[in-house]
């Protein structure tokens, strides 16, 4: 979950994001040494008592910011494209969970073989136990198996909402009359928040996500107690 | 419906909607849809032969896990089906 003063993104739950931050990362590097470059010589610029007022040609430089820059793009595009289909991979899916926006509380539906389904709301903050997140929990978390591809499929009963978990590096759109699919494998168990991602009304802010991964017999034990 | 602890422990048995390379994109909006479709043009299919529609559930249980709930009940009760079902000459 997010922590006070935090600058990074959260920790990584799947692999995906675990690329994503790694690519993150590279690409941040290579921002902070371009900005260092052209702060430098602005400063440079500006701290000078020299001048040159008859430049007619710059044959050489104007070659290299304009090779370096293609070179530095392709250094980016590649890992990203990568990423980009590896996200795409066929996984095999051992559960399907569907999930409707609604303003303003999340829905969660699992029919695989019983018809599961319930509601999300947030908890109020006057009602919070000590301990408790303010604005992030909820009175029932989605809880799935750790270490398995599951299957999201995310929609709206209304306005349209996007259903991020930053953690596992996931963000997609809910839109009414459309079904978006979304792949979730966890690395380990714990508690994974999210926010709705896209401006629904008033309670936009107020209608959070929480996924609980647990062991597969957990799972099984939770999923029998809730039908 | 079968009992889901007994269902996820046997090996074999059905888990979830497989990977459809027909709807290989981020939009499943017409794998629901189309699996929904499917299911009542075979049950109208066997019907009319008068054959066992045992073979139809597999779409029963597709469309089953990923249509949203919402989706399924107002198009059952409406006249999705009957559209549906009514004037396709399947």
């Amino acid at each position: 979950m997010a922590y006070p003063s935090q600058l990074g993104l959260q920790d990584a739950t799947s692999p995906i994001m675990e690329e994503l931050m790694n690519f993150h990362d590279h690409t941040l590097m290579i921002v902070f040494l371009i900005s260092s470059l052209v702060l430098y010589i602005i400063t440079l610029m500006l701290t000078t008592k020299l001048t040159h007022t008859s430049t007619m040609d710059a044959q050489e430089v104007e070659t290299i910011w304009t090779i370096l820059p293609a070179v530095i793009l392709i250094l980016i595009a590649l890992p990203s494209l990568r990423i980009l289909y590896m996200m795409d991979e066929i996984n095999n899916p051992i559960i399907t969970v569907k999930t409707m926006g609604h303003q303003w509380y999340w829905s969660y539906e699992y029919t695989d073989y019983e018809d599961l389904c319930f509601d999300s709301y947030m908890i109020p903050t006057n009602d919070l136990k000590p301990g408790d997140l303010r604005l992030l929990e909820v009175d029932n978390r989605m809880v799935l198996p750790m270490e398995l591809p599951i299957r999201m499929l995310i929609s709206s009963e209304d306005v349209l909402h996007s259903w991020a978990v930053p953690s596992l590096g996931l963000k997609t759109d809910a839109i009414p009359g459309r079904l978006n699919q979304a792949t979730i494998s966890s690395n380990r168990p714990g508690l994974f928040y999210g926010q709705c991602s896209e401006i629904c009304g008033s309670n936009h802010s107020f209608m959070p996500i929480v996924l609980e991964m647990v062991p597969m017999k957990c799972f099984e034990t939770w999923s029998v107690s809730m039908i | 419906m079968v009992d889901a602890e007994a269902q996820m422990s046997a090996p074999g048995e059905w888990k979830t909607p497989p990977f459809d390379p027909r709807f290989p994109n981020q939009n499943q909006t017409r794998n629901c849809y189309q699996n929904f479709l499917d299911y009542h043009r075979c049950l109208k299919a066997m019907n009319r032969r008068g054959k066992n529609t045992q073979p139809c559930e597999y779409y029963y249980r597709v469309y089953h896990s990923l249509c949203p709930i919402s989706w399924v009940r107002e198009r059952s009760g409406g006249d999705w089906v009957e559209r549906v079902v009514g004037s396709d000459p399947g």
